[in-house]
């Protein structure tokens, strides 16, 4: 079941969604080559919870599947190969050269807000720095088509295309979702599809569109069995990024914005 | 935070039911109550215990799928 939120329930989620980005923000300018990942997962938590949030993301147990433990951590940290879920370590060092994906989400005032970046970490490759490019205009591509009257596959398409277009495989098994009181709700936003299907967008709906983008050709994150980090099949890096929008004619409100982003816009 | 959604998994025919449906063990050890898609009914693939097929999981109820293929 969709919902569509009503304006005070999007002005909740503008709270939650701004609180999201506030976390990415600072995680921007605090990480550093040598860091744990855990040294990251600790200033986020802290960070939401000195701002009256809970971190969407800890204890949070998918349905159905009874062989996940419930996600131990308030983000989610990947690096290179690592597709997303990373849960944060004290033994996991991110390393100058690394991509390193953090995904996070705050639990405010009732509703969620669900944002993800990748982080480049010194000089990298010329064909890594490519793939994060892109998926970064995968998920601006994508957001363009989050409007009224638009359907749900034309996101999906748009993402897909560009990506393929420099020769980038997409992440299938793993999909962006809708999002509001709960961490997911319907509908899944899959990466990949035809323009025109799905349902069709209506102002209100709240979705999380997250392009999960890698090196290589590998089509599915795998991880091991009740195991949470999920990883490309042939081991080549991968890109993430995530924005929660709200559909409106015209043009997507995105909740998540950057410092740098809402600066621009 | 990516939601997982377990498209197409493989799996092994435990049973053959009726209705054309299969218990089937799939490679992460779950063991989901699985019925033939119309393509493979409408080329009469037999698909016997035994046989290693690709099982579509419906997000919804992820005790059920559909077997959408039997390796040869």
């Amino acid at each position: 079941m969709i919902t569509i939120k009503s304006e005070r329930e999007i002005e909740l989620m503008r709270q939650s969604g701004k609180l999201t980005a506030m976390v990415l923000d600072m995680l921007e300018e605090e990480i550093r080559p040598g860091m744990t990942t855990k040294q990251l997962d600790r200033m986020a938590e802290e960070f939401i919870r000195d701002h009256h949030g809970v971190p969407s993301f800890l204890n949070y147990a998918p349905k159905g599947d009874p062989d996940v433990t419930p996600y131990p951590a308030a983000l989610c940290v990947s690096i290179n190969e690592e597709v997303v879920h990373g849960v944060p370590s004290d033994r996991r060092i991110v390393r100058e050269g690394d991509i390193v994906s953090v995904d996070c989400g705050v639990y405010k005032g009732g509703y969620h807000g669900d944002a993800a970046r990748t982080y480049v970490l010194g000089s990298i490759d010329e064909k890594v720095q490519q793939l994060v490019d892109v998926t970064r205009e995968c998920l601006d591509l994508g957001i363009a088509q989050a409007i009224e009257g638009n359907r749900l596959h034309d996101i999906s398409a748009a993402v897909e295309g560009h990506a393929r277009s420099f020769g980038f495989s997409v992440i299938e098994n793993m999909v962006g979702h809708g999002i509001g009181s709960e961490l997911h709700e319907d509908p899944p936003v899959p990466n990949y599809g035809r323009r025109h299907t799905g349902v069709t967008l209506r102002e209100g709906m709240a979705l999380a569109i997250e392009p999960m983008i890698a090196l290589g050709r590998s089509r599915r994150a795998v991880s091991r069995k009740g195991g949470w980090v999920a990883v490309t099949e042939d081991g080549k890096p991968s890109a993430h990024f995530e924005h929660t929008v709200i559909v409106r004619p015209g043009q997507a409100e995105v909740l998540t914005l950057s410092l740098r982003e809402r600066n621009v816009a | 935070m990516a939601k997982e959604e377990a498209i197409e998994i493989e799996g092994v025919i435990v049973d053959a039911l009726p209705n054309a449906q299969f218990k089937v063990k799939l490679e992460n050890g779950l063991e989901v109550l699985a019925h033939v898609s119309g393509k493979i009914r409408m080329h009469y693939i037999r698909i016997l215990p035994g046989d290693k097929v690709k099982v579509q999981i419906s997000p919804y109820d992820i005790s059920k799928g559909r077997i959408t293929y039997r390796y040869k």
